[in-house]
């Protein structure tokens, strides 16, 4: 039996500069890592549904790089960082930084805890400041209301099949 | 947008941290500036300039009870602060969604 999951990652903000996402998937944390890890796989779920992945460049080890850019017409989003540490497929530390705002770096800590066929990630997004971290959570206030949007168009969409 | 204008206020007045040290203070009960002074290492002059910032955002009511006041948090004002995480975590929602839906399919199509 499989459990319908969609919406189940939590955040939580365990201090003042930090963000903490939760979410659960029903896959082999080799796979999930897998699928983190490797832009062919990364090109195929990374960023919004309406988006194309424009860059999607990985160099999986430490001191390497990665760099991801979607964009949807001219809007575009851009990250990029450096891996700092690497336990294939529990751990995975690494800089993020979104490219219109270099100066503010985090340092984030992705983990994968698999039981019973479930695992587990989580992603602690450490900033160096608070004004960093919760500019970052603002920036999902935009999101939000363009998700809802999206859906929108999605539901009319969807109307219009069954039509 | 009157949304973001509420969001914006109540979200100053929580970007301070002595103040949201004040809240917490709060959460459990209504207290007395003195009452909140001896909780946090704050003086009373300025316990009592961040209530007053506080109130005025109405993230905390007070009412006199005999010779003092008594502050209280009031849990509808917070509402927009626990609004403002659930559109990033909707970011995530989606973001993780589209990732689920992936892994699935490679599982799917690994069983075929």
């Amino acid at each position: 039996m499989t459990i319908d999951r969609t919406g189940s990652a939590e955040v939580t903000l365990p201090s003042d500069t930090e963000i903490l996402i939760t979410r659960s998937f029903d896959a082999p944390a080799e796979l999930v890592f897998e699928v983190w890890t490797t832009p062919e796989h990364v090109r195929n779920w990374w960023g919004w549904e309406t988006d194309q992945m424009r860059v999607c460049e990985i160099d999986l080890r430490v001191g390497g790089g990665y760099r991801f850019v979607a964009g949807d017409g001219d809007r575009e989003v851009a990250f990029r960082g450096v891996y700092q540490e690497i336990e294939q497929p529990h751990r995975l530390v690494s800089t993020e930084v979104y490219e219109p705002y270099p100066e503010s770096e985090s340092l984030n800590t992705l983990t994968l805890q698999e039981d019973d066929g479930v695992t587990t990630m989580r992603i602690l997004v450490a900033h160096q400041s608070k004004e960093a971290r919760d500019a970052t959570i603002a920036s999902g206030m935009e999101r939000g209301l363009q998700h809802s949007l999206d859906r929108v168009d999605k539901i009319l969409a969807g109307a219009l099949e069954n039509a | 947008m009157a949304r973001a204008a509420t969001t914006t206020d109540a979200f100053n007045a929580v970007a301070e941290p002595r103040r949201r040290e004040i809240l917490d203070v709060l959460s459990d009960g209504e207290r007395s500036v003195n009452e909140i002074v001896a909780e946090i290492p704050v003086s009373q002059p300025q316990v009592s300039k961040h209530l007053k910032v506080l109130k005025e955002v109405g993230l905390v009511r007070s009412r006199s009870s005999g010779r003092q006041r008594l502050y209280r948090v009031d849990p509808l004002a917070l509402k927009p602060i626990g609004d403002w995480l659930k559109d990033y975590e909707l970011m995530w929602n989606e973001r993780l969604n589209r990732l689920d839906g992936y892994l699935y399919e490679m599982q799917r199509k690994e069983r075929e």
